[in-house]
């Protein structure tokens, strides 16, 4: 993001630099998700407690001979530098590990949910940025007036309320009062529909989860659109466009809008760690199968292997959001120079 | 805040006229048949399971799943009567020595192939004895397993050992088909997580935190059953979540207390909604305070004596347990009949006076600021009801001047303090009594029970050579009476030494549809096979 600087240079030079910026920046991620990786696993091993214990309580007891033959499995008997060097290869050798708790591959784990993550976090962006620059430009343009008010104390409710408070509510409301909309879950349970039928079902299970975490942040991007576009009316550009006779839809749209998007770009760049971690507690509430919910229940069973699997993937979706912040910047301001 | 869709009279009215004509005509409840067909969704919980079968896991949420798909050797009936599953009739020699069960004939696996006295024998040899967190203990007396025939499969024992009986339910002693795990790592076979069993219900599909499917056995050995089409397992983490997917009609069914106990009262209002507290008697749940014997200042025993003359039971259970809870008496729970002591164990009634004069006797008498010493009280992380349970007993200990600090940590955390680093003084935690004391008792009194990094075992540190006499006489027992009346005995031990003391019997509930026919309370009904249930329409 850092990199990406205003500079006044012809428009000509960017289609041939931009495939070379993009590549250049993947490259980058190499050593910080390597780096990533390292630090997450340490820490984790930082916390007190180990897998074979957890799942050994979880399945009532046994003996020394139980937990060493799980210790074993898990190669948690391994010395710690050990551990790290043995998943630090495989790693690079694209290989993820092992979920011995849940029996599986770390990455076909992680695989499994990242499309219902990347569905529900999408749609929620979405769904903040056209709430939010809706709301902050309406309320920007009847400035002091009632609608401002009543959008800036919506925003303030909606941001000072807990994320699980917000989505309970909605799901007792339309799930249980109403019957209009499914209280949880992915789709359907019996799974027999295929098809429309099922993409249907999965829409229906998204509204809710959707709207809950999408309303939490379009609260943050309307306050933010509202002082941008305020900032921006104050400009000399917008009175000239006023003197030049330009409608005043077409001002707030090109000349107030576009530039306002700026700020809340780099927002939405810093903010997609939050947005990850905000999933959890919607995907909690609303049993949605995504990779917040996963991760927060490998770190109560110290799964490592899963944990580690799960930071890098996060991480990489982190770097990857704001590749393309990057890239918006350049599509939304000319003036702004990839290099 | 009215959760209910609809008017509630008619719901109640319907009930009511149902009420009145079963008092009427009890025949005619009786001869409801069962419906063919539905699909009956449940709740997974607690949690969702790591694997399908309790061969590797017996997390709760596994065994529930784990039981509508494989049988076990015997099965568990009403007040803990054994009867015949997988195997139809099972003689124990006159010396007590030898077991002899014979197997079901024309048994198949989901995948076909025949069930035989080879699987058996596999599974013990290769699974429980290998794999198993318990089973090492409970059959250490066994010195082979011999298969005569396909449908044979003979114990022999060293000596006398009531307990093996009572381990060989489907829960407790999965057996594994042979064809499919010998020559393979255990723990990391693929059929753990797409499990094939002879039970019920197949394994159709599990979607990682979303659902686990299982379809009727058309070729289930119990003809006709079961009546389910298909059994689905929705994975649901939030308490609320749960109980408004209960309200919508979305879930059915949901086993170990699935609902926070502030909704219960509602959920028992609720007319499509019945609440079932039986079914949980193998299971032996109890709440229990667990003292750290090795250091001062619970090694002496009036100190220890004198915590529980410190609290009030029945408040105890009345407050942090909405009165669903009993008052405890003894480690072995009152619902386990042919064991449990009912009267002449030591008891501490609940005085304050008596619990002071123990504490100066044992030398803390109360300082200038009125405390008499200073302990640390961890609570077990099962949710926020065991945090309940620590303010409750530090209010207790302040009022008679033992000043307990209350610490919270994550269960990895727990489970390290106190059976790694064995590092407290006071813990308010859990302890399931599995339908035999062998199993139950052993684990939390037996001085070879000390296990380091092992969970549930004896995290007290309490070695007592009486109590080891006690229980080493159980172990070789020439008759079940004997045996018997030396885990009375083990009571009357533990309860004069309080290393541990049983706070309140924890009654769990299920939550299940009225819809919802011919549900097992049984001892162990919430591990049953559901063949017997059925939906209505």
């Amino acid at each position: 993001m850092t990199s990406a600087a205003p500079a006044a240079t012809g428009p000509s030079a960017r289609p041939h630099s931009t495939g070379r910026y993009v590549g250049l920046r993947l490259l980058q991620m190499v050593p910080t998700l390597l780096l990533i990786l390292v630090t997450a696993f340490l820490l984790l091993k930082l916390a007190p407690g180990d897998a074979a214990q957890v799942l050994a309580g979880d399945s009532g007891g046994g003996d020394a001979a139980y937990i060493a033959t799980l210790r074993q499995r898990f190669g948690l008997d391994q010395p710690i530098a050990i551990q790290l060097l043995l998943y630090a290869r495989n790693v690079l050798t694209g290989e993820l590990g092992f979920s011995f708790r849940n029996n599986m591959p770390v990455a076909e784990l992680i695989a499994a949910r990242v499309v219902p993550t990347l569905l529900l976090t999408g749609l929620a962006l979405l769904v903040a940025v056209l709430l939010g620059v809706a709301g902050g430009v309406t309320a920007a343009l009847t400035r002091g007036r009632l609608a401002d008010r009543l959008i800036g104390a919506i925003a303030l409710l909606l941001y000072a309320t807990p994320g699980f408070l917000l989505g309970i509510g909605l799901m007792i409301l339309f799930g249980v009062v109403l019957l209009w909309l499914p209280t949880g879950g992915y789709a359907d349970a019996n799974g027999a529909a295929e098809g429309w039928a099922h993409a249907g079902s999965v829409a229906r299970h998204l509204v809710l989860p959707v709207v809950t975490l999408g309303m939490l942040y379009a609260a943050i991007y309307s306050r933010f659109t509202r002082s941008a576009m305020i900032e921006i009316y104050a400009q000399d550009y917008i009175r000239t466009a006023r003197a030049k006779g330009l409608a005043p839809a077409r001002i707030a749209w090109r000349h107030g809008v576009r530039n306002a998007l700026l700020p809340l770009v780099t927002i939405i760049g810093l903010q997609a760690g939050s947005l990850l971690s905000g999933a959890i507690v919607v995907e909690t509430v609303f049993a949605w199968p995504g990779l917040g919910r996963l991760a927060f229940e490998a770190v109560q069973q110290r799964d490592y292997n899963l944990l580690s699997g799960l930071v890098l993937c996060t991480g990489a979706l982190v770097v990857i959001t704001n590749l393309i912040v990057d890239l918006l910047y350049a599509t939304l301001d000319p003036r702004v120079r990839l290099r | 805040m009215a959760l209910t869709a609809f008017p509630a009279w008619t719901d109640r009215r319907t009930v009511c006229a149902m009420l009145i004509g079963i008092a009427l005509a009890p025949g005619l409840a009786r001869a409801e048949t069962p419906v063919r067909g539905g699909t009956l969704v449940a709740v997974s919980n607690p949690g969702e399971p790591n694997v399908l079968t309790t061969g590797v896991g017996q997390a709760g949420a596994v065994l529930a799943v784990s039981s509508k798909i494989f049988d076990g050797l015997l099965r568990y009936g009403e007040n803990f009567a054994l009867e015949p599953e997988l195997a139809t009739a099972w003689v124990t020699s006159a010396d007590g020595k030898e077991i002899r069960f014979t197997l079901r004939p024309n048994v198949r696996w989901h995948d076909g192939a025949p069930f035989t006295s080879a699987d058996v024998k596999f599974s013990f040899e290769q699974v429980w004895m290998k794999v198993h967190p318990r089973a090492r203990a409970t059959f250490a007396a066994v010195e082979a397993v011999e298969t005569p025939d396909p449908l044979t499969v003979v114990f022999k024992l060293r000596n006398p050992s009531g307990v093996i009986l009572s381990a060989l339910n489907s829960t407790e002693s999965t057996v594994l088909p042979k064809h499919l795990y010998e020559g393979t790592d255990i723990l990391t076979n693929p059929y753990n997580v797409k499990p094939v069993g002879t039970g019920p219900f197949r394994f159709v599909e599990w979607v990682r935190g979303e659902r686990i499917v299982l379809e009727r056995n058309p070729d289930y050995w119990d003809t006709g059953k079961p009546y389910l089409d298909r059994v689905i397992y929705r994975m649901i983490p939030d308490a609320t979540a749960r109980y408004a997917a209960f309200e919508s009609g979305a879930v059915h069914l949901g086993v170990h207390s699935p609902i926070s106990i502030n909704d219960l009262a509602r959920a028992e209002k609720n007319p499509a909604l019945r609440v079932e507290f039986r079914g949980y008697e193998w299971l032996g749940s109890s709440i229990v305070g667990e003292f750290n014997v090795r250091r001062p200042p619970f090694d002496d025993v009036r100190v220890r004596r004198a915590v529980v003359h410190a609290i009030d039971l029945q408040a105890f259970s009345r407050v942090t347990m909405r009165g669903i809870g009993k008052p405890g008496t003894s480690p072995v729970l009152s619902s386990q009949t042919k064991f449990f002591v009912e009267s002449g164990l030591a008891s501490y009634p609940f005085d304050r006076a008596k619990a002071e004069a123990l504490l100066d006797e044992a030398g803390y008498p109360r300082k200038a600021d009125g405390k008499r010493l200073e302990i640390t009280l961890d609570w077990l992380p099962f949710g926020e009801s065991f945090q309940r349970f620590g303010e409750f007993l530090k209010q207790s200990l302040k009022a008679v001047g033992i000043e307990a600090t209350l610490r919270s940590q994550d269960l990895p955390q727990f489970f390290r303090r106190v059976y790694s680093l064995n590092d407290f003084d006071f813990i308010v935690t859990h302890h399931s009594g599995f339908a035999d004391p062998q199993i139950g008792l052993d684990r939390v009194f037996w001085s070879k029970a000390i296990l380091k990094d092992v969970p549930w075992s004896n995290g007290s540190g309490y070695a007592s050579p009486a109590m080891d006499r006690l229980i080493e006489a159980a172990h070789i027992a020439a008759t079940e009476d004997q045996r018997v009346a030396l885990y009375k005995q083990v009571q009357a031990q533990a309860q004069l030494d309080v290393p541990r003391f049983t706070l309140a019997e924890n009654r769990q509930y299920t939550i299940v549809s009225a819809r919802v026919r011919d549900l097992d309370t049984g001892v162990i009904g919430i591990y049953d096979s559901l063949k017997n249930t059925w939906l209505a329409p």
